[in-house]
């Protein structure tokens, strides 16, 4: 076979049709800059081109929503004049390539596209997909990527609060990476990234500008493979002292007043950046690459408009304040340059030493590029999946080692080992920390909480993208809601396989579906959000993965609740109704290596009960734990319960299920809650008005758990201590 | 009295500091940008935790040559109050303000995490307020705390008393076990001979609220506090807390 001469626009990512589109908009030839900067602007990365369609699905609107999707990251009312911007975002490629700058990355570019809004960043968290622990590889990309985060985040000053880690065969060669960032503002001094006003300056600030990460944008949007590893130079480095700095001169700059748009360059560079500024202000910019600091010699106008250099903005100044601007930058020791101008005509503008290098409408790169309306197809192992004979799997003979087995399978086992290498408390705002349903920071100077978890079980929405989707959301709430707070809204990360298989586009669409649908009956709009295709390695996707971040607030900090057990003598209740729900279970994953059934179904009106049933028993006082049933079902929860309290519990069991069903079914919209003796009948008064099944099961008290069926039967006894041995040192065990 | 907290380039515990020693003991506190040549008008300073120009090099190893560290040295060397929290420790170090110096946790992994120290000097000014021996529940947030020291300079810390905080468990005992770092002798925070330069590497403003799940590190303020009010009338009429031995250097 000859190799054939395959023309620049192929080697940029683009197809024919998309090449012939692009010469249709301009009239004429793209030259090679312009090329590039259609082919990242069109990237899936930065254009949403296949996905754009099924997002809106998504409700985006409510009460709370001060800005929906499209800005640098949604912003919510909190009340009291604040407000709150988050956005969730992945890097998964890079970090498949090198873990450590690759995770890095990741979180330097969310919290930029929080201070670009103006919001002072108060909380991290990260949610992480890794293959069989057991891997030398996996162990290689989890070790990176921890550190990675710990290294970028902890020298920004920026607690990383909370977030999960979740194990599958399924993601060994494609880790996800997905990191939140969670910002408070005043709402009157929100900044939006718009270029607007003809003949205001345009300036970047910060980094000089390198060769490193050229067409990032293009490598996050295809499959990952053998030549992935020639990638490399597409993964940026990060500097997160520099991002410190200009996180601090940034706000600095919007506190006074001396900003008209501001916008952190990231996938895509400066051509990102600039068009993305223009085309939201219905403008124009000329800029003028030679004008833009760099750190090597010899650049070219396309490397300068196409690199990923981390740590960099640009800025908009007010006309007449760009002495001013100068001034806060240097009392950073930021280097600020003015590269170009705000123009009327919608042109972006390539200049390099006054030369004219590309001439391109904004709109043509953002609103103009393709649209997809791939096909969707229900895959074959679906059907399969859930025809699997639940008969056949074995019931275990020992409740105890069963019980231990799963608190030692890392998706369930303690993951201090990886939230102790990130400084959670620094600000000194963190009240509930990491390791528990939902991470609580206080808003000084008020009496309200906040709550922010990060949610999805990947399993599941293999099983049934749409179920899986609902119960991501519905997850996502009731970890805020057993923190006494009220669930507000949503940033989602979709990460999923290449776009253009129908059965891959089928998962996305159901659920997206399946989200919006828990969304809308849960009030909680979805307000920011990222998309990340192509999670595949040589054809094989990973489940698809539709990351939940969600935000919550506590009216009243001082009522907000744990999952420990606090105190013996208290009662023991389950809010929730127990099914025979072991298809994708963590039960039949870590012991029988099982992945198959239908995932556990989910009454959006019942988890809504339970919910407020939840909220309502916290906020009259009555709870004095609570703690969502997750992976692992019941025996798992309590476990978890008795460990974070350190005192155990005896608990009777009354089902008709047999009794490994009972203990390890994750049947949906549950909570154990532990109330003083005196408060049942009130918690069981307040069920019955939520119309929610609530089933007294037991007394916390002793340093064993102990679990038994009707007829005194012992189904589970074991000792605190033993339970936390395994579950804490199974994953220092595994990366030992 | 009057507190002043120097922020450097990548400092990021600075407000939290200001946050404790303004809101919560209630003292007027200003924020000191390292350009500032002068301390003039301050009783105590604190050097915060972060990580001062990304603590390239080697921690510490570049804001010991901010401006503001010459006017460090001169407000310490007249016997000032200065405490170095955490990074402010390190660089307290690398300024020769403190003998011995910091490497990378034995772990070489960040650590975050609830620690026990053990009070072993409260004949100062900075831990007046606890009792002998008290065992304090303190957070921790660092990558480089193990602190080192060479034989010589370790039995003059002995020696003197200078070994303030060392780690340990629940129960007081300072075992291995109970050493987050491999810091030489399990030693958290000493001090200089003189009495008024304190370095430590535990974060005594993350645990001085209630709602934050202890207040230990309340003690160390409020001893500071003590110290000052009673050496306001020291001789030296430096307030530096010195009680008046000091009343004759300067």
């Amino acid at each position: 076979m000859t190799n054939q001469q395959r023309e620049p626009w192929q080697e940029m990512g683009l197809t024919l049709a998309e090449y012939q589109r692009i010469k249709d908009l301009l009239g004429r030839e793209p030259n090679y800059l312009e090329t590039g900067m259609f082919a990242v602007m069109w990237s899936e990365h930065c254009s949403y081109k296949h996905s754009k369609t099924t997002l809106r699905l998504f409700p985006t609107a409510g009460p709370v929503v001060i800005q929906g999707p499209g800005e640098n990251a949604g912003v919510i009312d909190i009340g009291d004049g604040q407000a709150i911007v988050f956005k969730i975002e992945s890097h998964n490629h890079p970090s498949a390539i090198e873990p450590f700058q690759g995770a890095a990355t990741g979180v330097g570019g969310i919290v930029r596209d929080v201070f670009a809004m103006g919001a002072r960043p108060i909380a991290l968290l990260n949610s992480l997909r890794f293959g069989n622990l057991r891997e030398g590889r996996v162990k290689y990309l989890m070790g990176g990527v921890v550190a990675g985060i710990s290294f970028y985040g902890n020298c920004l000053g920026i607690p990383t609060v909370g977030g999960e880690v979740f194990f599958d065969e399924s993601y060994g060669d494609n880790p996800l990476v997905n990191a939140m960032c969670v910002g408070i503002i005043n709402k009157d001094q929100l900044a939006k990234g718009a270029a607007a006003g003809v003949g205001n300056t345009v300036m970047v600030v910060g980094t000089r500008t390198g060769r490193d990460g050229i067409h990032g944008a293009t490598f996050a949007s295809e499959e990952l493979g053998e030549q992935s590893e020639d990638r490399r130079p597409a993964v940026q480095v990060g500097d997160p002292f520099m991002e410190k700095l200009l996180l601090e001169a940034c706000l600095e700059l919007i506190h006074q007043g001396l900003i008209v748009g501001m916008q952190d360059l990231g996938a895509a560079g400066l051509t990102s950046a600039s068009c993305e500024m223009a085309s939201r202000a219905g403008t124009g910019i000329e800029l003028d690459v030679a004008l833009v600091p760099r750190r090597e010699t010899g650049m070219t106008a396309y490397e300068v408009m196409l690199s990923e250099s981390q740590e960099r903005m640009l800025l908009v100044p007010k006309p007449g304040s760009e002495q001013q601007v100068r001034d806060v930058l240097r009392k950073w020791d930021l280097e600020a340059a003015a590269i170009g101008k705000v123009t009327g005509d919608g042109i972006m503008r390539i200049l390099d030493g006054g030369l004219v290098m590309a001439e391109v409408p904004a709109k043509a790169l953002t609103d103009q590029a393709p649209v997809y309306h791939p096909v969707a197809e229900e895959p074959s192992y679906i059907r399969q999946a859930w025809a699997f004979d639940m008969a056949s799997v074995p019931v275990p003979e020992d409740l105890n080692q069963a019980l231990l087995q799963l608190m030692a399978s890392p998706t369930i086992a303690s993951k201090e080992w990886v939230y102790r290498q990130y400084d959670y408390k620094v600000q000194v705002n963190t009240v509930v920390t990491p390791g528990s349903d939902a991470a609580v920071l206080r808003l000084k100077g008020t009496n309200k909480g906040l709550a922010v978890t990060t949610d999805c079980n990947g399993r599941y929405c293999y099983l049934d993208p749409y179920t899986g989707g609902a119960i991501a959301v519905a997850e996502a709430a009731r970890n805020l809601a057993v923190s006494g707070a009220k669930p507000l809204a949503v940033t989602d990360c979709l990460n999923f396989g290449n776009p253009e298989k129908p059965g891959i586009f089928w998962q996305f669409r159901q659920a997206v579906m399946g989200m919006s649908a828990a969304c809308r009956v849960l009030a909680t709009p979805v307000v920011s959000g990222n998309v990340s295709f192509y999670n595949e390695t040589n054809g094989e996707p990973v489940f698809p993965t539709p990351v939940v971040g969600m935000v919550g607030l506590l009216p009243d900090i001082s009522k907000r609740c744990t999952m420990g057990f606090k105190q013996a003598g208290d009662v023991v209740a389950l809010l929730g109704e127990t099914k025979a729900e072991i298809g994708g279970s963590e039960f039949l994953y870590a012991l029988h290596g099982i992945t198959a059934g239908k995932p556990p179904q989910l009454d959006l009106e019942r988890e809504k009960a339970v919910q407020s049933c939840c909220l309502e028993a916290i906020h009259q006082g009555l709870v004095k734990s609570a703690h969502d049933l997750s992976e692992g079902g019941l025996a798992v929860a309590l476990a978890e319960c008795a460990v974070a309290g350190q005192v155990g519990a005896e608990i009777i069991v009354e089902t008709q299920l047999a009794a490994h069903l009972f203990l390890f079914s994750e049947s949906q919209s549950r909570i154990i809650l532990s109330v003083d003796s005196a408060a049942v009948k009130s918690l069981a008064e307040l069920a019955a008005k939520h119309q929610v099944p609530c089933q007294v099961m037991g007394v916390v008290g002793g340093e064993r758990l102990v679990i038994k069926a009707q007829k005194a039967k012992v189904l589970v006894d074991l000792s605190l201590q033993e339970i936390e041995d395994k579950w804490r040192g199974a994953i220092p065990c595994l990366m030992a | 009295m009057k507190f002043g907290v120097v922020v450097f380039p990548g400092s990021n515990c600075d407000a939290d500091v200001k946050h404790v020693i303004g809101e919560v003991m209630g003292q007027p506190v200003d924020f000191i940008w390292h350009q500032t040549t002068s301390l003039q008008g301050y009783d105590c300073i604190v050097l915060p935790g972060g990580f001062s120009y990304g603590d390239y090099l080697r921690t510490g190893a570049i804001a010991r040559f901010s401006p503001v560290m010459q006017a460090v040295e001169r407000f310490a060397n007249r016997g000032g109050l200065l405490l170095g929290i955490c990074n402010g420790f390190q660089i307290l170090l690398e300024a020769g303000l403190l003998p011995g110096a910091m490497q990378p946790n034995h772990s070489l992994q960040f650590r975050c995490m609830e620690t026990f120290l053990k009070i072993e000097n409260n004949q100062t000014p900075f831990t007046g307020a606890f009792a002998p021996g008290q065992v304090i529940k303190i957070p921790i947030a660092h990558g480089a705390g193990n602190y080192y020291a060479d034989p010589a300079t370790l039995a003059a810390l002995e020696d003197g008393r200078q070994i303030v905080f060392r780690y340990c468990d629940q129960n007081g005992a300072v075992t291995p076990a109970a050493n987050p770092n491999g810091s030489l002798g399990n030693i958290a925070g000493i001090i200089n001979r003189e009495g008024n330069v304190l370095g430590m590497m535990p974060h005594p403003e993350r645990c001085a609220e209630e709602i934050l799940g202890g207040v230990d590190g309340r003690l160390i303020f409020s001893s500071i506090l003590k110290a000052w009010s009673a050496g306001s009338r020291c001789a030296c009429g430096n307030s530096c807390g010195c009680r008046g031995e000091r009343s004759g250097q300067s």
